[in-house]
């Protein structure tokens, strides 16, 4: 029973990332030839009010409802990860014209296509795991 | 009525987004869309062949029902409360006709020549949209988040790390679109 909130959340985020159009193809392309405000728009608006949230949040200390600390540790400090990585996503983030909360949003609009995109995330995932130790972080 | 058909303005969709963390975080979560596919691969059996996929993935089954709500929310926008069109830029819509004889932006949420039934005659299509998934799902874990953890919960804590990652994001996609999308579409 307890999960069902997240089924909750998982169906209202699906809903916003339809309806908004970040889960198309044509609006991650204009993103990426800088010729609309839409997406960094949502985007800008979101960093807007999320950073106004969290510092209300680490001002008053709020807790979560079970009264333990929020989810808001800071990350651990390198660059060649977070650069490297944030390329190679943003090459597939632009290829396939998704990023994972899209592709399942899609899934369900009932584009078939869209299998083969989780298929390879899944893959590439599981790539990582065993290459991990291989890599700079 | 007719408005519940348009699409949702940026300024409503990020707010909202923005909820969708606070929400999250309030009952003890972290908003990310791709750890669930560390998730995935653990529930598969992965954890045999790297101890990256060795932990309590049941612990985690928490973000497999987001994903189920997710496809969920996809199936109830686009049948029922969307007209499915994406009203992009005519420059934009021209561009894609002319260079890449993509013909129907403006008309359908995403491109039949790439997400069409037919298209996955194509083997280089099939190529695109997996190795695309691959990129994505590897990239992600690497950088330790995709647009959801780094772009809006790890900005919004003022991460330095999610900066460094969403400037990756963006130089990958604008590499793609703008320089390798010439080279092989």
């Amino acid at each position: 029973m307890k999960y069902i909130i997240y089924l909750v959340i998982g169906v209202f985020f699906g809903l916003i990332m339809y309806k908004s159009e970040a889960a198309s193809w044509f609006r991650i392309y204009e993103m990426f030839r800088f010729a609309s405000f839409h997406m960094y728009g949502i985007i800008g608006s979101a960093l807007v009010i999320g950073i106004i949230g969290v510092q209300i949040i680490k001002r008053n200390n709020i807790k979560t409802l079970d009264g333990s600390k929020m989810s808001l540790a800071p990350k651990n400090k390198s660059i060649a990860r977070y650069l490297i990585g944030g390329i190679i996503f943003g090459l597939g983030w632009a290829l396939a014209g998704a990023c994972p909360g899209p592709m399942y949003v899609l899934a369900g609009a009932g584009y078939s296509s869209i299998l083969i995109v989780i298929f390879g995330a899944i893959t590439g995932t599981f790539l990582y795991g065993l290459l991990k130790n291989k890599l700079p972080h | 009525m007719n408005f519940i058909y348009e699409s949702l303005p940026w300024y409503v969709s990020g707010p909202l987004i923005a909820l969708v963390m606070f929400v999250l975080l309030i009952i003890g979560k972290q908003f990310g869309m791709s750890s669930n596919l560390r998730t995935a691969c653990a529930a598969f059996g992965a954890g045999k062949a790297s101890d990256f996929f060795k932990f309590d993935w049941k612990a985690e089954r928490w973000n497999l029902m987001l994903v189920i709500g997710a496809v969920l929310g996809g199936f109830i926008a686009s049948n029922y409360i969307s007209n499915n069109t994406v009203e992009i830029n005519p420059v934009i819509v021209q561009e894609l006709a002319e260079n890449y004889n993509i013909k129907n932006a403006g008309e359908t949420y995403l491109p039949k020549e790439i997400f069409g039934i037919k298209a996955l005659d194509s083997p280089f299509i099939i190529a695109v949209l997996f190795i695309g998934g691959l990129l994505v799902g590897f990239g992600a874990r690497y950088a330790g988040g995709c647009t959801s953890g780094h772009a809006i919960s790890g900005l919004s804590n003022l991460q330095l790390p999610s900066l460094i990652a969403v400037i990756g994001f963006f130089i990958g996609g604008l590499i793609m679109v703008n320089f390798i999308y010439p080279l092989i579409f």
